[in-house]
């Protein structure tokens, strides 16, 4: 077996998985233009708001605590991060390694209970 | 075959980030991105980086990329304004994109002390292993200052946004378990003829 | 596993303020308001403790297999930060509470800038270098936009963001290139592996980095808005802590990391001082608004610290100690003379505003002007002594040109260090100032004091700093 194979073998799901998704989301985006009736005039294509004239962009600015959750999401998407190399590795890094990062997730959580006394997780 | 892969993936890449910057809509230049990230994670899976593609994809596209589009969102800006006189900067944007591209061509054409052989797994299974048998251990300053630095970064945005609006009715849940019926409900003896 | 004696003497500081640093986020957390008051004195002390600790630990030592090592040289200049950090932080009580704006957060950030500052001085590697620079430069970004209801604190804020962010960018842009030319992020092993074209590249990007976060020129455009818009308190944090630590890093990088190609960079830090002595000379010159005008002299000053950098390590180490620390002193006087300056309805800023202070406010009209002095670099000031080391490294070093626009840069600084004294003590007065909070005053009037005494007793100060860069000598 080469070694190409062999990748081809490891990634042999993923390969499925995605060869999958183009197929069959290529399927419905193709059968909707060939089979759907689509007799498109500009009255069809305006924007329909309770038969007014649309006042302004559909595009309205969003409240920024959305940004605050996003961002303390990515905090704790990047500490998760961390984990998976620690995991794999657990057995050769031993006790000392244990305790490392126990202590970084020490220090998150010392984040986190400041995030809740805060209330930032709170929507009001 | 893995040659005809990179050519695809690398085409895509660079398509995609020409498109970041063409698109009209700013929500498309995000979604251009993602497409960019994805297919770079493809880029690292064929050198054996897997773990970093990972990265890319669940940092990325699954954060990152969100809260562009949050960012996006949240700016009240006419961006089809906002792109007027963008060329006008060409010359300068031009000068920067030689000098990285020398840089890059720099790097690829000289010989490196490291070796020529870019290896992603050195003594270990898989690219994940290889990081968690140093990263924990023998760079352990790195790691908690990186734990610190994601505190900071915590402070930070709750000190720059976080704001409570005063007169907002909050649910008070350990408030509402502990209500007992003493506390919510009075008894009074109304004298009969003299009401409240 | 871990050997607790080398950590301690070489990182213990940052240990200290790291563990400070989340004891306050609890208390924080658990004590909500209650906690404001009482943050600003207890952060002040961990600073001033953390200083102590550098001074009972002044030999250093390596530790965590060679990412840190603690030279004398750069726990000179810990020291220096950390007190200054202090100093500011009790400087900035007063403000905020006025401004209805304090927070503990806003200790809890400096305690954090400064475990940076105590981790990039301490790095001998890159990478620590890296993960230093950033806690700094996040902690910076969000103190200053801590007024986050004045537009000009959100501006400056976002201004030192993107640009910031850039910076790190091109920084580890470089950080990479010389990894991979030379195979290993380790000073040592960058100092001995051979010249080649790549190192050089990365060198160039990682002395661009630098020098935004030194704000030297042609680095520097970020500074004067950054000075105007954040809240005083943390420009006057801006102007001393980081400025100290971040120019002895500077040149701590390229002494040891960067020793085998020191004709390759003495050259381009010429370049970037003669810019910086020049911009900030000239720029200062047609400013009305005092924070904008230190905000250029404090790039004229990194120019003249550059010379002392570029003269190497064996004559500039001791002379860049000497006059970073008078310019730390003489910025902390200055920012608490911009503090002082309120009147009924808020701050004032503009120069003008001065008028006549003499008359007013006589004590503070004079701290000022000895301050003034000082950062002027005239005789009876510890300013003097700094530009006199500078300019007695460059001649050391032969770099007579540099020097030529050093005095030029002086001469022409002096016109506007002059404007600011005249108007204090010839103008008519304008209405007098409010009094200000104890420990403002007592901090510029300590400040004076310190440039006198500093002056007067310069011997055993420039002992100290020789002392503490004697490893740069061979």
């Amino acid at each position: 077996m080469t070694e190409i194979e062999r990748f081809a073998l490891d990634y042999l799901p993923v390969i499925l998985f995605l060869g999958l998704g183009v197929i069959l989301s290529l399927l419905f985006i193709i059968g909707a233009a060939i089979l759907a009736p689509s007799n498109p005039d500009p009255e069809k294509n305006s924007a329909y708001e309770c038969g007014f004239n649309a006042f302004d962009d559909a595009r309205m600015k969003f409240d920024v605590r959305f940004y605050l959750v996003a961002i303390l999401f990515i905090i704790f998407d990047l500490e998760v991060a961390f984990l998976f190399p620690w995991a794999v590795s657990l057995g050769t890094i031993g006790v000392f390694g244990f305790w490392s990062m126990v202590v970084f997730l020490g220090v998150l959580t010392v984040g986190f209970i400041y995030e809740w006394r805060r209330g930032a997780l709170e929507w009001e | 075959m893995e040659l005809i892969a990179f050519y695809i993936l690398a085409a895509i890449v660079t398509v995609s980030a020409v498109a970041v910057i063409a698109a009209k809509n700013p929500v498309h230049s995000v979604l251009w991105l993602i497409t960019a990230f994805f297919t770079s994670a493809g880029l690292l899976v064929l050198i054996g980086a897997e773990f970093l593609a990972m990265l890319l994809v669940v940092v990325y596209v699954g954060a990152v990329a969100v809260l562009f589009l949050f960012v996006v969102m949240m700016l009240d800006v006419d961006f089809v304004e906002l792109k007027q006189g963008t060329l006008g900067y060409w010359p300068f944007a031009a000068l920067v994109g030689v000098a990285f591209a020398a840089e890059i061509a720099l790097v690829t054409f000289a010989r490196s002390a490291a070796g020529d052989e870019i290896n992603a797994k050195p003594g270990a299974a898989t690219n994940a292993e290889a990081i968690g048998q140093v990263m924990y251990t023998e760079y352990l300053l790195l790691f908690q200052m990186s734990g610190i630095i994601l505190l900071v970064a915590m402070i930070g945005a709750i000190v720059l946004t976080l704001r409570h609006k005063p007169h907002v009715k909050r649910q008070n849940i350990a408030k509402q378990t502990a209500r007992t019926r003493k506390d919510a409900i009075r008894r009074i003896d109304v004298e009969s003829g003299k009401g409240l | 596993m871990l050997d607790f004696q080398a950590m301690i003497s070489a990182i213990g500081p940052e240990l200290l303020l790291a563990l400070a640093g989340l004891a306050g986020v609890l208390a924080g957390a658990y004590m909500g308001d209650r906690f404001n008051g009482l943050s600003f004195k207890l952060g002040a002390a961990t600073l001033l403790l953390a200083a102590l600790v550098v001074i009972m630990n002044w030999e250093g030592g390596e530790a965590f297999g060679g990412l840190v090592t603690t030279t004398p040289f750069v726990n000179f200049a810990k020291c220096i930060s950390f007190v200054a950090g202090a100093v500011t932080l009790l400087m900035a009580e007063g403000f905020l509470k006025r401004h209805e704006t304090i927070r503990y957060e806003y200790p809890l950030l400096v305690i954090f800038a400064s475990l940076g500052m105590g981790i990039i001085l301490s790095a001998s590697n890159l990478m620590t270098l890296y993960m230093g620079i950033e806690t700094l430069s996040l902690s910076s970004y969000v103190l200053a936009s801590f007024h986050r209801d004045s537009i000009r604190s959100s501006e400056a804020g976002l201004k030192y963001f993107v640009l910031g962010a850039l910076a790190s960018g091109i920084l580890l842009y470089g950080i990479s290139l010389v990894y991979g030319f030379t195979g290993s992020t380790d000073y040592g092993d960058i100092a001995s592996s051979e010249r080649t074209i790549g190192l050089v590249f990365g060198m160039v990007l990682m002395i661009s980095g630098m020098a935004f976060k030194v704000s030297a020129a042609p680095m520097h455009v970020w500074t004067p808005d950054v000075y105007e818009g954040a809240p005083s308190p943390v420009v006057a944090f801006f102007a001393t802590a980081p400025k100290m630590a971040s120019m002895v890093v500077f040149a701590n990088l390229l002494f040891t990391a960067f020793s085998g190609v020191f004709e390759d960079w003495q050259m381009i830090i010429a370049i970037i001082a003669t810019l910086s002595m020049l911009i900030g000379a000239f720029g200062a010159l047609i400013q009305s608004n005092l924070k904008r005008l230190l905000g250029y002299s404090s790039i004229a000053n990194m120019g003249y610290a550059l010379v002392a950098v570029a003269a190497g390590a064996e004559y500039g180490a001791a002379a860049l100690l000497v006059f970073m620390t008078s310019y730390v002193i003489a910025s902390i006087g200055l920012f608490g003379g911009v503090l002082s300056m309120r009147r009924e309805g808020g701050m004032v800023e503009s120069i003008d505003e001065l008028a006549g202070l003499v008359r007013r406010r006589t004590g503070l009209a004079l701290a000022l002007t000895i301050l003034v002095i000082s950062v002027s670099g005239f005789p009876l000031a510890v300013g003097f002594i700094g530009k006199i080391v500078v300019f007695q490294a460059g001649w050391n070093a032969g770099l007579l040109p540099l020097l030529i626009v050093l005095v030029l840069s002086s001469v022409l600084a002096f016109g506007y260090y002059l404007r600011i004294i005249l108007v204090m003590w010839v103008k008519e007065p304008v209405e007098r100032f409010q009094p200000v909070g104890s420990t403002v005053a007592l901090s510029v009037y300590a400040a004076a004091a310190a440039c006198l005494v500093l002056f007067v007793f310069a011997s055993p100060f420039l002992e100290w700093a020789t002392q503490a860069s004697a490893g740069f000598i061979q």
